[in-house]
């Protein structure tokens, strides 16, 4: 694959290097996509800002960080904080996702300093998981085949993060508006296997409903 | 299936979760002084009761917090679950004991 080959741009610096985890199966997924009533689609969201935060949630530190971004760090499984440029995850008692718009090196600097050395821990984990955007009106009964959760809108609406699995890999699934729109957020490297798991379990729709 | 709440989490699927052996083994105070024989009871001898069992599970796919299970070894129904901190917790005997 020659035209893919990468050549050094003097000015863009190692981030023009960058080839997301997806990348080669980005035709796949778009000749995938179904329209219409049954309609599902699925694309990658590259390069986003992940930050994983660990601080115990009743210290001032918690509180610190929280005025940082703008958002109160969510304090439930299931929530999610928004402000901005972040969206705060919540993946444990002690334990936080950041995903941002902003650049890594800026927003882990400025937790950092928030958390002002006390007991915790704030580390770039950008490069560890890769984001699928799955959307349509059918998006939910594609999850439902592999994911053991309540998907219900009642039950999982817009706003809602849960850690779970989707077939056999783990994934951060968010939901992320009544579309219904889910983001999926495999680790790198099983975000391979769960692409074609889902282009697989999306095939069914371009065809008409089996009663 | 198992159904186990995890006390942060809540229901999940038992395939979300990973096993832990048998709760409140407590490490030796003075493991040094320990006869051989008693090291091999502390590491390996577990209790193998038919009725309620307190088990360590560890949430591996979500919140990875280790906590603690109460199941039923004979019915395997999941009879309650509390956190690392908390004593295990006293079932009512409805039948006596099994």
């Amino acid at each position: 694959m020659a035209e893919r080959e990468p050549t050094i741009d003097a000015g863009a610096g190692p981030a023009a290097l960058r080839t997301s985890p997806l990348a080669h199966l980005e035709e796949r997924m778009r000749a995938a996509a179904v329209t219409g009533a049954r309609g599902v689609a699925l694309t990658e969201r590259p390069f986003t800002t992940m930050v994983n935060l660990r601080v115990d949630i009743a210290s001032e530190a918690a509180d610190r960080i929280g005025k940082a971004l703008g958002a109160p760090l969510p304090g439930q499984c299931g929530t999610t904080t928004a402000s901005g440029p972040h969206t705060v995850v919540w993946l444990g008692p002690d334990e936080w996702l950041v995903l941002s718009q902003a650049d890594a090196t800026a927003v882990t600097a400025e937790l950092r300093e928030a958390l002002q050395g006390a007991p915790g821990s704030v580390v770039d984990v950008s490069a560890n998981r890769t984001t699928l955007e799955l959307g349509g009106p059918s998006a939910r009964q594609v999850l439902e085949k592999g994911c053991p959760l309540d998907l219900h809108p009642r039950a999982f609406g817009p706003g809602r993060a849960v850690s779970t699995t989707v077939g056999p890999v783990p994934v951060l699934l968010w939901k992320v508006d009544d579309a219904p729109t889910y983001r999926l957020l495999p680790r790198s490297s099983f975000s391979g296997y769960l692409a074609r798991w889902l282009i697989d379990a999306m095939s069914e729709y371009r065809g008409p409903e089996v009663p | 299936m198992l159904l186990i709440s995890c006390p942060w989490c809540g229901p999940r699927d038992e395939t979300e979760y990973h096993y832990g052996g048998q709760a409140h083994v407590p490490y030796p105070e003075n493991p040094a002084d320990l006869t051989d024989e008693q090291w091999a009871e502390y590491v390996f001898y577990r209790d193998n009761p038919k009725g309620p069992f307190a088990e360590r599970w560890m949430h591996s796919i979500g919140c990875r917090r280790w906590f603690n299970v109460l199941r039923d070894t004979a019915t395997h129904e999941v009879l309650t679950s509390y956190r690392l901190d908390e004593p295990r917790p006293e079932l009512p005997q409805a039948g006596g004991i099994r």
